[in-house]
């Protein structure tokens, strides 16, 4: 098969922004229908109170914040794939990392809103603004939960940045190709780049920092995101092993999530030329290490948590292993370990549809996984006499269902307005291997 | 009125030949322009104005954000002190968090600032480009070209291999 030149790239994955199909206006019709009813949730929640929604003494975290340290966790995916591969200099990146990058600014966004969903009173979130008032309070900078806020905000602000950036060339070169109102808008959005060596040269400084600060960030948010239940004394939330537990379970349902909005992109922009099964099989590899590293951080909880044999703990302990929250656990192995293991490490299984299969199970297990770290803690804390059980309603249901409906449909929209493969990124590579040839 | 004289490569290998062959004739390094759709690294041409102080600002900008989540953690807390049973009011356990953030934030904030000013992003006023280059031509050419050497910039531009050369007023 002969090489495909510049032009030709650049054809191929500006296609996506001058061509509209029918399609596109169903999926966004039927996506953006799904995000309507979470709104419509949330108004009625708002309106009605937060009754509403299932979250019950004891258990006062529920779906929303299953929700929110998942999306979180998704996050992760973008900017660890997209910023640890271009230090490591792995040329097989350059059609994953901008696809990754979305992921992390979309994910991180629904995910920061899911504090705000979960108040009684959300109009009066801008208590938590530092200003001198009547009231003589100021946040707590002794808390978790507003550790979580500067640390979400710098790596929303970090990750805005780490996308935006290389995409300016990207949308220089929309510019001259389009006509009209799309010339107009794409020639403001490229800021008049033009491309010299010093804009190049700025550029790539400006990424290689970037990528070497959005790494110890990325680590920081969910580590942080850890810490809402490990600097609580509750039953399995008070231990030392949540921090690199969540951020590698973050890395675990990130990549999965890449694996997903890569096969679908492949599947509906035909992009099969550039996202090959290279791609999915050197994501694969990495999602089976995930998996592996996931069991071994469970295991060694768990092992740790029963060998204490410390009462409280075991009550929790057992509701997750034989009691009512069995059946959600051991449906997480499964989704988690037992299934894509043998998949991802057997390289006949390895195909592009086994490592989709894979990470289908994954989001559902670490969604699971969320959900099963907060609820049989809350719902089995100490005194038997407290213990009580959650069932989330239809408005928590609606809300959760609307953000993968919101998801996708960002997702969607980006696509048709910025090349989801890095053009420039790609004509870089092609031109070291010319390189390397004569 | 300012203008510029340029012509459009195929290839680096004679954009490269274009650059060397203009400073040859004595034409002013600042005065040579060179815009491609991709960096290139690989060639001399690609390299100029290489050096940059960004990642020291950053660092700079670093160090100010983290001053900044030090007095923001620290001395607000001691002007609204709240009693939480058995901690203290300030201390560097949870300040440290609050000052990392700031500190990666304050870095970040400073590449990007210090990114848009040394590209001079953005640049609205006219310069000189051609959209050829967005289908893989390589712009080397001369701004402002000294009236007596147009000729001398013209065989420059065409001995190197140019697809084209053009005149462009920037007004």
């Amino acid at each position: 098969m002969t090489e495909k030149t510049g032009n030709q790239i650049a054809d191929d994955l500006l296609r996506p922004l001058f061509r509209t199909s029918l399609r596109f206006y169903l999926v966004v019709a039927l996506l953006g229908l799904s995000v309507v009813a979470a709104f419509s949730a949330f108004g009625y929640q708002a309106y009605s109170g937060i009754g509403v929604a299932g979250i019950r003494r004891p258990v006062f975290w529920g779906f929303y914040i299953t929700n929110f340290v998942f999306w979180i966790g998704i996050s992760h995916a973008g900017t660890l794939i997209s910023a640890i591969l271009r230090l490591a200099n792995a040329t097989w990146r350059r059609p994953v990392t901008r696809c990754a990058e979305v992921i992390t600014v979309f994910a991180l966004s629904i995910g920061a809103m899911f504090p705000v969903i979960h108040l009684g009173r959300p109009w009066l979130a801008f208590w938590l603004i530092p200003y001198p008032s009547e009231r003589l309070i100021w946040p707590n900078f002794r808390s978790p939960l507003v550790w979580d806020f500067f640390a979400i905000n710098t790596y929303l602000i970090g990750s805005v940045a780490f996308l935006t950036l290389p995409i300016i060339p990207d949308w220089a070169l929309v510019r001259d190709k389009a006509s009209g109102w799309r010339k107009r808008v794409y020639g403001i959005l490229s800021l008049g780049w033009r491309g010299t060596p010093k804009q190049w040269s700025r550029l790539e400084t400006a990424m290689h920092i970037m990528a070497i600060a959005i790494i110890p960030v990325a680590v920081s948010v969910h580590t942080i995101v850890s810490w809402d239940f490990a600097m609580a004394p509750v039953p399995m939330w008070h231990s030392t092993i949540f921090g690199p537990y969540f951020v590698a379970g973050a890395i675990f349902s990130g990549i999965a999530g890449l694996i997903l909005a890569m096969a679908l992109l492949r599947k509906f922009l035909h992009l099969e030329e550039y996202l090959k099964p290279l791609h999915f099989d050197n994501l694969g590899k990495l999602l089976l290490m995930m998996s592996l590293l996931w069991f071994y951080f469970v295991f060694a909880e768990r092992l740790t948590t029963w060998y204490g044999n410390e009462p409280s703990e075991m009550a929790v302990f057992w509701s997750t292993q034989r009691g009512a929250f069995a059946p959600l656990f051991w449906t997480m192995v499964f989704c988690n370990f037992l299934l894509p293991v043998p998949i991802l490490a057997i390289k006949r299984l390895r195909t592009i549809t086994g490592t989709v299969v894979a990470s289908l199970g994954v989001v559902v297990g670490m969604w699971l996984e969320r959900y099963l770290i907060i609820v049989p803690s809350l719902a089995r804390k100490y005194l038997p006499s407290g213990w009580g059980n959650y069932s989330p309603t239809w408005v928590e249901i609606t809300i959760t269902l609307g953000t993968f409906g919101g998801m996708a449909l960002l997702y969607v929209l980006f696509s048709k307005a910025v090349p989801i493969i890095s053009i420039w990124e790609l004509k870089v590579g092609k031109q070291k291997v010319l390189d390397g040839r004569r | 009125m300012r203008e510029a004289l340029y012509a459009l490569y195929s290839d680096p290998e004679s954009a490269q030949r274009a650059v060397d062959a203009l400073r040859s004739a004595s034409i002013e390094e600042r005065a040579i322009a060179v815009v491609s759709s991709e960096p290139f690294e690989g060639y001399e041409f690609g390299r100029r104005e290489h050096r940059t102080a960004m990642p020291w600002l950053a660092a700079l900008g670093g160090m100010i954000g983290g001053a900044a989540g030090y007095a923001l953690s620290v001395l607000t807390q001691k002007a609204y002190p709240l009693p939480t049973g058995g901690m203290p009011i300030s201390t560097m356990w949870t300040n440290g968090i609050v000052t990392y953030e700031m500190m990666m934030l304050g870095a970040i904030l400073t590449t990007l600032a210090v990114l848009l000013v040394s590209a001079r992003l953005p640049a609205w006023k006219a310069r000189v480009y051609d959209p050829a280059v967005s289908n893989g031509q390589i712009l080397v050419g001369v701004v402002n070209p000294p009236e007596a050497s147009r000729i001398a910039i013209q065989e420059a531009l065409r001995g190197s291999g140019a697809v084209e050369t053009k005149e462009l007023v920037l007004g």
